[in-house]
């Protein structure tokens, strides 16, 4: 039951489905679309190990704080705090007139502070953050792009071809920069993100045989 | 210390900030750059200018905030296109941010289309964008290939309500539209591995008419999808952003950055030649 | 823009300076602005699941549409949740196995079909022998075009290969393969490097949207809080530059 019945699962439903592919009978189409709709629900509970584990390291953190009597409290406080603070409002909207906590329908998602929170906290917090990466993209263009061998010379002469492709400001090198790069994003590079995509196919359709024919265990975990 | 041995253990924080203020000169320079279009985005443009009155156009906009420079202005540009055009919009949001950035983009276009304009020498008048008869929000659901896989059978298996939640057979745009065949165009807008789930188990299966547009990260590894024929058009990053503005004649964010793109481009290849000169100099003198 | 909003933006434009304070070097501003987003966006995304998923895919098919079939995948789900428990942890791998069993199910014949067939067709094209060179400076449709994607394709696999040694000939091919490989990382680097900057710029464009809303006296919700919330932000930054310019030198000298 432990370690058999799960196998047993993956190999039922994996071949159900590669069966289901070529076979378009109403029956099957049913059944497909009925395992389709369970398997998303099971799904996003799933999602919710993650919410859960988030909350509870958050709050180990904070009770071995009081304990051992230093300040590492703050910033788990600052992220449960956050945590609450929209999902509050993200429950509270008003329906026929009447405000309130609603569980079972969207009126929290109109809620103007949960709105707030999204447009004024997530979006500069998180394009913030990904922003930093133009500085590193520099600072790594600096002190790592060299040109030792061939293959990194190739590189690099692709790479400024590309980047040269739209500047107006290189005279009479401009369109000859543009139709350079036309020519490597269609031909060479084309060739090579091919047989990169092939490759994968291969992996992801090997990996996958594995993990019907229970091969591949790693899902499993220990015991 | 030589000059150049001096150059190689710069502090960084030298470069942040010589990079930090290149860009911000140039934003406040106020000029613009022309823009060359690629047929990979003229393509795009050409499709929805080709589509009937009418038609359905599904737009996937599953991006989070991180990507919201390249591809929100993307979004703005093909969204009012598709209104003006009198498109009905399906949209789904299939990344965990997503919902909050359509919402975005809604809230403005709609807004924007409040106002008569002219693109392209033709006049444009206000026009009411209306929740349910012009275009329609699924929301999110997490698993994005059982979803596109789950829509192609039909809509409401995986979106029985949209995001405010109405039932889909209660709003007028939905009546008569079960799945993908009733999608005259499909543009997914995203900059994670949802690309590939649209391609793999979306136009694979249900041969759509489908175009991506994409963070300039990913763009270039799409593009055997392009010469196969499974996508019609790639936008990738913001130049496939300002390229979109360009033929929409709408000019937006992309346009209003790619004159900060040239010059910080500029600077990031004089570091690479200053490195590498450095670089040399220093193994000649190694080897001497 | 009314005074909230104008509030409500200025505190985003607080969020933004604390993260790119991070690239002088860690300190509290940054640490509150990264531990608040996780904490609001793990809050948004119960919101949304909860709002988007679970109530109209699960409780409102139990509760409201009375269709007690239901209760079979909630269950099942909830048997994900014995994954905390060491006795009864074994229960979550039967939900988890039928999840992986129909995912690995639906990729075997959908990848094969997307990343390989179609890919495998567009492969063998014909090669047009009538415009070998092509009509003008590299031509993306002249033939010698055709068979670089083809010998690159070709060679980028060989190069994968790893079941063989890269030797003799089989090894030059594999070698021409790595080559056509760097030539589509640069070209993937370039765009990376458009991608990148293009985030900066956003940040920038926003920053400016804020700074004009400030002076904007001619918005029916003006109010002098909008130019003393930009000269004190502005003012703040420029004295922890000033305090942290002065620790510099203090050290370089102590140091010399």
């Amino acid at each position: 039951m432990k370690q058999q019945l799960p196998i047993a699962l993956v190999f039922i439903f994996g071949l159900f489905m590669v069966f289901q592919y070529f076979v378009p009978h109403e029956t099957s189409e049913e059944a497909y679309e009925f395992l389709l709709d369970w398997i998303v629900i099971i799904g996003i509970f799933a999602l919710g190990l993650g919410i859960w584990s988030l909350i509870k390291v958050n709050w180990d953190k904070i009770a071995e704080a009081r304990r051992n009597n230093t300040r590492e409290w703050f910033y788990p406080c600052v992220t449960m705090a956050g945590l609450l603070m929209i999902i509050i409002p993200g429950f509270y909207g008003t329906k026929d007139g009447v405000s309130g906590f609603y569980f079972l329908s969207s009126e929290g998602l109109q809620n103007s502070f949960f709105r707030q929170l999204f447009n004024y906290i997530i979006v500069p917090a998180q394009s913030t953050m990904f922003a930093l990466l133009a500085f590193y993209i520099a600072s790594a263009a600096y002190r790592a792009f060299r040109a030792r061998n061939i293959l990194s010379t190739l590189l690099l002469g692709a790479a400024l071809i590309v980047m040269l492709r739209f500047n107006p400001y290189i005279g009479p090198l401009s369109p000859i920069f543009a139709d350079m790069a036309n020519w490597l994003l269609n031909v060479p590079n084309l060739a090579a993100k091919r047989a990169i995509v092939i490759g994968i196919g291969l992996g992801v359709v090997a990996t996958a045989m594995k993990v019907v024919l229970g091969i591949e265990r790693g899902y499993m975990g220990k015991g | 210390m030589t000059l150049f041995d001096k150059m190689m253990t710069l502090d960084r924080r030298w470069i942040f900030l010589f990079l930090a203020v290149v860009c911000f000169i140039t934003y406040y320079g106020k000029f613009q750059i022309p823009i060359p279009v690629n047929s990979e985005v003229r393509s795009v443009y050409n499709k929805i200018e080709s589509l009937p009155e009418g038609s359905i156009v599904f737009l996937g906009i599953d991006y989070d905030p991180s990507s919201q420079a390249e591809l929100h202005p993307m979004t703005y540009a093909i969204m009012e296109h598709c209104f003006r055009r009198k498109l009905g919009v399906l949209t789904a949001a299939l990344s965990q941010n997503g919902p909050g950035m359509a919402e975005q983009v809604f809230m403005d276009v709609v807004d924007s289309m409040k106002l008569p304009r002219e693109y392209n020498g033709v006049e444009y008048p206000a026009r009411d964008i209306v929740k349910g008869v012009d275009y329609v929000f699924l929301g999110y659901k997490p698993y994005f290939s059982l979803i596109i896989l789950g829509m192609g059978q039909n809509f409401r298996i995986p979106f029985p309500a949209d995001y405010y939640g109405t039932p889909l057979d209660s709003i007028p745009m939905m009546q008569g539209v079960n799945n993908y065949d009733q999608v005259a165009f499909v543009c997914d807008l995203t900059s994670g591995n949802i690309a590939d789930a649209w391609i793999s188990y979306g136009q694979s299966r249900f041969n759509f008419d489908m175009a991506l547009g994409l963070t300039g990260v990913m763009a270039a590894d799409y593009y055997p999808f392009l010469n196969s024929g499974q996508l019609i058009g790639i936008m990738g990053g913001l130049f496939g952003a300002a390229q979109y503005e360009q033929l929409a004649d709408n000019a937006g964010l992309a346009k209003d950055g790619m004159r900060v793109q040239v010059f910080a481009h500029l600077v990031i290849i004089l570091f690479i030649i200053i490195a590498n000169v450095g670089f040399f100099m220093s193994r000649r003198k190694q080897g001497n | 823009m009314d005074l909230t909003t104008f509030l409500w933006t200025t505190f985003g434009i607080y969020l933004t300076i604390s993260i790119f304070s991070f690239l002088y070097k860690d300190n509290p501003f940054y640490k509150f602005t990264e531990h608040l987003f996780v904490g609001v966006s793990a809050g948004y995304f119960v919101i949304i699941l909860w709002h988007n998923s679970l109530a109209p895919n699960l409780f409102n098919k139990i509760i409201t549409d009375h269709v007690w079939l239901y209760f079979v995948p909630g269950i099942a789900g909830l048997m994900m949740f014995t994954r905390f428990s060491k006795k009864y942890s074994w229960i979550s791998r039967w939900p988890l196995a039928a999840y992986i069993g129909i995912s690995a199910g639906l990729a075997i014949p959908l990848e094969m079909s997307a990343r390989v067939n179609r890919q495998l067709y567009a492969s063998m094209a014909n090669i047009s022998w009538d415009n070998f060179w092509g009509p003008g400076f590299l031509n993306t449709t002249a033939g010698f075009s055709d068979i670089i994607v083809l010998v690159g394709a070709l060679a980028g696999l060989i190069y994968f290969f790893f079941s063989k040694a890269h030797t003799g000939t089989f090894g030059a091919i594999a070698k021409l393969g790595l080559w056509i490989l760097m030539i589509g990382f640069g070209t993937s680097f370039g765009f990376t490097v458009m991608a990148r900057i293009s985030l900066f710029i956003n940040r920038i464009q926003s920053m400016e949207t804020w700074r004009v809303a400030s002076f904007n006296t001619a918005n029916e919700h003006y109010s002098m809080i909008f130019p003393l919330a930009f000269y004190g932000i502005l003012l703040l930054v420029l004295a922890y530059a000033i305090v942290q310019f002065i620790k510099f030198m203090k050290e370089r000298a102590s140091a010399a």
